[in-house]
């Protein structure tokens, strides 16, 4: 019999991934890594192995093949994490692996986006179990309700890797790839300093996230982490908001999937005003100060 | 460096990177699928070492000039024409190139599978590739190869170190970044902030040309696990509209209930 299992890392990714478990079509289990798995997904079962942090992908690999036999879907969430366990996971099963579909067309013919978002590919997978990272924007929101029976597994995570450190992102802003609002810019931002203090600002002050491109990325006004494009983070929040971004095909292909998109840039003739929703052409020093104000005014 | 006829201490035994490379149509060209969408339209692009793959010679050719004793293969699975990427690696400082020729193509798993036949022949201490294809953009091959070794893996690295028998990588994750010790052999996979690969002008490309390249053919059959059902052009985002000020913005966002 067909069925899903959805690996959730931290709890909460399974609200993400039950939209496709529902567009997918299967019965499906979820598998909370760490946390407590929510019940009001419509999984039939929750599977909590109660870990206190996520293991080396080589242990945690082998822990969720070991739980994987009889499903002939293995999917997570599209994520950095994702990526390295879940086709480790393949390797392990000698499966197939789907890396960020977008698309559903049958359980064995998924769609995903290939050459940096330039072309869409529609892949058939030819054996059984198939294992995917799902980008989340593509697909449903899930229904809450019902209940889902829960058990417990014990994985074993004994690993050939031993975590010596971990750097976290600072600030409690929220991660851009569940943020709701994204502030993002470029290199016209200057330095680090004048970054963090005009998109920070402007991010704290709405409750949103803070993402920059490759070039800003590349030249130190921002960390690693807050590159958004193709070969950062992909994301797809309610409202993009890019200054100083010039919208470059790599950039792009990381946040089309948002709702809207706006661009505030000086140049009228950058590439991104043929892909925003909305476009001025203004100062970023001045236009982002008085959108605060008329934003948080009646 | 190993000596021919005499088999050296185990001290002496230099330690070996093996650096997977693949060719790949010019990241930098503008792409398009075919009419017929059963490919991409690849008339008058040119072909390259996929950049994470250039980044992974370039650092294995660094740790070699911290660590003299390293001797650096790289290989890759593909047409005879894959030749030109194996001279530039070689030309970017590698010690050897393995062609494994076949005009068959190779989905992630059966690369995977075909490199760890490789591995279990020259027992490297570390394989070291890019962390994803920029035509595929699978990245899948890595952690798919370190799984059928029972290799611990890093992937997304941004620093590698090696320190006797273990490998020190700080890799990229969703929140930051994570350090991992690793027992060696491993496999780690380079992410674009590891390093910026050296500039090879022409003359370096034809020295190049007198190091070791082998031929050889495929020890596994590729059966494939996917087939290719199409490509297409994404829908294109249509440009919205421009306003004249800040207030028409910020107006029109409250009127979409964006605000």
């Amino acid at each position: 019999m067909p069925r899903l299992l959805l690996v959730a890392f931290e709890a909460n990714e399974a609200v993400q991934g039950a939209g496709f478990a529902k567009d997918l079509g299967l019965p499906f289990d979820v598998l909370a890594v760490t946390g407590e798995g929510l019940v009001d997904l419509g999984a039939e079962k929750v599977l909590n192995a109660g870990l206190s942090e996520v293991p080396a992908a080589d242990a945690l690999g082998k822990a969720i093949a070991n739980v994987a036999g009889g499903y002939s879907h293995i999917a997570a969430v599209s994520s950095m994490r994702s990526k390295d366990v879940m086709a480790r996971v393949a390797g392990i099963l000698d499966a197939a692996m789907v890396t960020d579909a977008i698309g559903i067309e049958r359980p064995t013919v998924f769609r995903r986006p290939m050459v940096a978002g330039s072309v869409i590919a529609t892949v058939e997978v030819l054996a059984e179990p198939i294992v995917l990272t799902v980008r989340p924007a593509g697909f449903s929101k899930p229904d809450r309700g019902g209940g889902s029976s829960v058990e417990t597994v014990s994985l074993e995570t004994s690993s050939k890797a031993r975590r010596v450190s971990v750097t976290a992102r600072g600030g409690a802003r929220p991660d851009l790839t569940q943020a709701k609002l994204i502030i993002s810019g470029g290199r016209p931002l200057k330095d680090a300093e004048t970054f963090e203090r005009v998109l920070g600002g402007f991010a704290d002050a709405m409750g949103g996230a803070v993402g920059a491109t490759r070039a800003a990325v590349d030249s130190g006004i921002a960390p690693n982490e807050l590159q958004v494009g193709q070969t950062g983070k992909i994301v797809a929040p309610d409202l993009y908001i890019a200054v100083g971004v010039s919208g470059s095909t790599q950039h792009m292909a990381g946040i089309k999937d948002s709702k809207i998109i706006v661009a505030i840039n000086k140049d009228p003739d950058a590439p991104i005003f043929e892909s925003a929703d909305y476009g001025l052409v203004a100062d970023l020093y001045e236009a982002l100060p008085e959108f605060l104000q008329k934003a948080k005014s009646g | 460096m190993a000596r021919p006829g005499k088999i050296p201490p185990p001290e002496e035994v230099p330690m070996k990177i093996l650096v997977p490379i693949k060719r790949v149509v010019d990241p930098y060209a503008k792409v398009r699928p075919l009419p017929d969408g059963s490919g991409i339209d690849t008339s008058g692009v040119k072909f390259e070492i996929n950049p994470f793959d250039e980044i992974a010679v370039e650092e294995a050719v660094r740790l070699r000039e911290k660590t003299p004793d390293i001797e650096i293969t790289v290989v890759t699975i593909g047409s005879g024409e894959s030749e030109e990427q194996l001279r530039k690696a070689l030309a970017m400082g590698a010690d050897k190139a393995i062609l494994i020729e076949t005009d068959q193509s190779f989905d992630s798993p059966a690369v995977a599978k075909e490199l760890a036949e490789l591995a279990l022949e020259l027992q490297p201490d570390m394989i070291l590739m890019g962390k994803q294809a920029t035509d595929d953009d699978c990245n899948q091959a890595g952690q798919m190869l370190a799984a059928k070794l029972d290799w611990p893996q890093a992937t997304f690295a941004s620093k590698v170190e090696i320190t006797g028998s273990s490998a020190r990588v700080t890799r990229e994750t969703d929140t930051g970044e994570e350090t991992l010790e690793l027992d060696l052999p491993c496999v780690v996979t380079a992410d674009l902030r590891l390093n910026e690969p050296r500039y090879i002008a022409l003359p370096g490309i034809i020295k190049a040309r007198s190091k070791p390249l082998e031929r050889r053919t495929p020890k596994t059959s590729p059966a494939p696990k996917t087939r290719l059902l199409k490509m297409e052009a994404p829908a294109p985002r249509s440009a919205g509209k421009r306003v004249a000020n800040v207030g028409e913005l910020v107006t029109a966002l409250k009127e979409r209930g964006a605000l």
